[in-house]
């Protein structure tokens, strides 16, 4: 604790700053928690290997714009697409074969799927970490340092987590898609083939993973390992908002991403993730079920 | 038998159930195109099953389902939609965070329901004015009664000409299921066959032109619902006279 | 039951005798796989208890973890011998195991949902052991002090690990008593009702939370056991193989793989996946790096999908195919 008074008595800015990019950071967080609760609530199926999808699409991104020259922008673009591809072959090779299997076959199936990846990522590109070489300025904002490239990864985040809503609320399949998550069996009534409308999911899904490596890619360096520093927060926000809740997932993805970011600079990241699970339990005791949880 | 009207809807001798239970022992129905059919029966008799073999949610272990002439058993529920049958399932399965109106939506998945969406849409606000009324509102929201109305309007939505009814009664109060059946029949005079399950025998057997008895999983009579209604023993142990 | 009960002796005889069997060199290695079987198949068994009833932890890392580390930490610097050390381990497991039981339990908190949150229970252990650094070494590890002489009963060390390899062989045993006394009890009857469907189970007025909250807590308790045997028997703990979700998983895959609800499921599991590993490690040694692992993943996401009864439950199903059923009634 004294840490943090010393912090806030001595150097106010620095936390300050720590706050900024934790509020930053939350942006892309948020996008890896939509997607993957997209996938849950409308299949019941926590994809553990998610963040890992997001790793491969990263190293794309490398490849095409380091390597191959290519521009950012389409170089991103290329990451979006590898990220839907991605998400409809899980579902195809891998979702599909167990949807009837019990709950733990299933998280297996994607717990290996994550074994799977790590492993030939670290045999195909070695464990060195690879990034892009961009030179983006820093901003000083009254004192604080915020990267450039982090500020426009949140700005860039939030515009698709828009489009994401207007997706789900006013198109049709978007529609169909948050009613399959409130009663699965309900929608093959009206004549809806349930298979593809987990197509679908599972690409947005994936889609909102590529759009997180363009983001991701800009800031942080790729190998094979992403998904073990990414994963975990992922999930916690998950936990945090409660599972198949977008908008818990929501909120909680900043809560968390200023817990970690504050706890980083006042003792540790890993501490950070201890407070905020901490913080969790004492949710869980108070509130059951996440924070505005309407599933279980 | 009233056979002269030919069969929209034939099953013959289906036998189905869940894992090793079985729930239907060898049934057999037919309904005719315009017709009014009631399956009556206590609990447990297998009467969920039954609509639920009929609209592909399971798939029946032996016996045959047609509907106008096609095969339909074993499909898969959202293929058994696209030939015209609807079901409007027990419980009534809305969405409750969607609103009225996406609700309805929901109901004209069908690319053939989507073309003729905005006729249906009216079609279902004549039939049930209230809905138009409550159109942004959330469905979980509704009393039980609308809800009843708008499960049958967004099973309306995908242009059936059948429409199974599962315990549309069930959880109203009494002075609303008078209201339900009176819709129930206005459904069925704007053209629609029906085919109702319900534990309230005295309101289905009114509204019906014939009737089944199922119990434990096999049809135990069968005739005239105002024949039915008659017999003695139907009064005493189902309506309660 | 004779044929069986004379089988299951000529094996254990076997076992026994293993470490003195000459295997022209080979002989260390070899012991040193089965101790490895024989622990982390006691520690498979140990999850299989909560796992076998629907209560699917991917963090049964977090017991490992604490257990390791609580008796290595009290040894190394408060000279607590590791016997009382366990103790202390299984207690810190369970009060772990309650503290994210209790609300999983009350608020309904099953199936996908609660696994995600052993996940990040797993995680936050890991990531607290690599926090805490100025005493548990990090991500670097701690190594178990040594005594300085050969064998020392007090501090759980021996030279010769032909010792472990009893201990270990007894150990495991233990485990499988525990497992069958559990499989003969009226818990285990009230537990696969709750896994069935809990609100029924509650309405005939079977203590739901208490039962949940028990088996979580056996499950940890000796898991945190099988945590502090690794560690005086490798006499060094890293956050990495100790904790977190590659421990985890690899612990469920072995219990699935190999049957989750007969008595030697887990064992034939972690058997036949600690021999995989090693032969694919063997294979590859140092060339190719990844690619055993990579094998390893495959191999297992293939067998869910294709074996999803596990290999013991697909081969009794095959064997009772061959031997044609009664007719059913």
């Amino acid at each position: 604790m004294s840490n943090l008074v010393d912090l806030v008595a001595h150097n106010p800015l620095l936390l300050m700053e720590a706050a900024l990019n934790g509020l930053l950071l939350g942006g892309v967080l948020a996008l890896l928690a939509l997607g993957l609760n997209l996938i849950f609530g409308v299949l019941d199926i926590v994809w553990i290997v998610y963040v890992d999808l997001v790793m491969l699409a990263m190293y794309l991104v490398y490849f095409l714009v380091q390597v191959y020259g290519w521009p950012l922008w389409l170089g991103a673009l290329g990451g979006v697409a590898l990220g839907t591809v991605l998400g409809v072959a899980v579902h195809l090779l891998i979702i599909t074969p167990i949807l009837g299997s019990p709950p733990v076959n299933q998280l297996l199936a994607t717990g290996g799927l994550l074994f799977f990846i790590q492993s030939l990522a670290t045999f195909l590109w070695t464990t060195d970490h690879r990034s892009i070489r961009l030179t983006l300025p820093t901003l000083e904002i009254g004192g604080m340092f915020v990267s450039f490239a982090r500020l426009i990864a949140f700005v860039l985040a939030v515009l698709v987590m828009i489009g994401l809503y207007f997706f789900l609320t006013r198109t049709y399949i978007g529609t169909a898609i948050r009613a399959v998550s409130q009663d699965r069996g309900a929608m093959a009534l009206m004549g809806a083939d349930p298979q593809r409308i987990y197509i679908v999911t599972s690409a947005v899904g994936g889609a909102l993973a590529g759009v997180a490596a363009a983001l991701m890619s800009i800031q942080y360096s790729v190998h094979p390992y992403f998904g073990a520093a990414f994963g975990p927060i992922t999930f916690m926000i998950c936990v945090l908002g409660g599972l198949g809740n977008m908008v818990g997932a929501f909120i909680a993805s900043f809560i968390l991403s200023e817990i970690i970011s504050i706890g980083g600079v006042v003792w540790s990241t890993e501490m950070g993730y201890v407070i905020a699970f901490a913080l969790f339990i004492v949710l869980m005791f108070i509130r059951p079920g996440g924070i505005l949880a309407r599933r279980q | 038998m009233s056979g002269d009207a030919p069969s929209m809807l034939e099953l013959r001798g289906i036998t189905a159930g869940y894992g090793h239970f079985t729930a239907l022992w060898d049934v057999s129905l037919r309904v005719a195109a315009g017709e009014a059919v009631a399956v009556v029966g206590p609990n447990g008799a297998g009467k969920t099953t039954l609509l639920r073999v009929i609209s592909g949610v399971i798939a029946p272990r032996s016996g045959e389902l047609s509907f106008e002439g096609t095969a339909l058993g074993g499909r898969p529920a959202h293929e058994i939609v696209a030939h015209g049958i609807a079901h409007v399932p027990e419980g009534r399965r809305l969405f409750p965070a969607l609103t009225v109106a996406d609700n309805l939506r929901m109901g004209a998945f069908l690319p053939a329901a989507r073309k003729s969406y905005g006729e249906s849409l009216a079609r279902v606000f004549t039939l049930f004015p209230v809905l138009a009324e409550r159109q942004r509102q959330r469905a979980g929201s509704l009393s039980g009664g609308e809800q009843q109305m708008l499960a049958i309007g967004r099973a309306l939505m995908s242009r059936p000409r059948l429409i199974l009814f599962d315990e549309p009664s069930m959880g109203l109060a009494p002075v609303m299921v008078l209201r339900l059946f009176d819709l129930i029949r206005r459904v069925r005079e704007d053209g629609y066959t029906i085919l109702v399950v319900e534990q309230n025998v005295r309101q289905v057997l009114k509204l019906a032109d014939r009737a089944y008895l199922l119990e434990v999983g096999r049809v135990r009579m069968e005739g005239r619902a105002d024949e039915l209604g008659e017999q003695d023993f139907i009064r005493k142990a189902y309506v309660g006279l | 039951m004779t044929a069986a009960r004379g089988l299951a002796g000529v094996a254990l005889a076997l076992l026994a005798v293993l470490p003195w069997v000459p295997m022209g060199g080979m002989r260390e290695y070899v012991v040193f796989v089965m101790v490895q079987i024989f622990i982390w198949s006691f520690i498979g068994q140990a999850w299989s208890l909560m796992g076998r009833f629907g209560l699917v932890s991917l963090g049964h890392g977090a017991f490992l973890g604490v257990g390791a580390y609580t008796s290595t930490l009290l040894w190394n610097f408060y000279g607590l011998t590791p016997w009382l050390g366990t103790l202390v381990a299984m207690a810190a497991a369970v009060v772990l195991a309650l503290v994210v039981a209790y609300p999983c339990s009350r608020f309904g908190i099953i199936g996908h949902y609660f696994a995600l949150v052993t996940l990040a229970v797993g995680e936050v252990i890991r990531l607290l052991l690599i926090a805490e650094r100025d005493w548990t070494g990090g991500s670097l590890g701690l190594t178990v002090k040594p005594v300085g002489r050969d064998a020392s009963l007090w501090a759980l060390q021996y030279a010769d690990k032909r010792i472990f390899y009893f201990g270990a062989l007894v150990v495991w045993l233990g485990g499988l008593w525990v497992w069958r006394r559990l499989d003969r009890s009226m818990a285990r009857a009230a537990m696969e009702a709750i896994g069935e469907d809990e609100m029924a189970a509650a309405s005939v007025g079977i203590r739901v939370t208490r039962f949940k909250l028990g088996i979580t807590a056996l499950s940890a308790a000796l898991t945190a056991v099988g945590g502090v045997l690794y560690a005086q028997y490798i006499t060094y703990v890293n956050p990495e193989t100790l904790a977190g979700v590659g421990v985890s998983l690899r612990i469920v895959f072995a219990v699935v793989l190999g049957g989750m609800y007969s008595l030697l499921g887990p064992t034939v599991g972690t058997a036949l996946t600690i021999a995989l590993s090693e032969y694919l490690r063997i294979v590859f040694g140092v060339k190719l790096i990844g690619m055993a692992e990579t094998i390893y993943g495959l191999v297992l996401v293939l067998c869910i999908i294709f074996l999803p009864a596990g290999i013991y439950g697909s081969a009794r199903e095959l064997f009772r195919r061959r031997v044609p059923a009664q007719a059913a009634g």
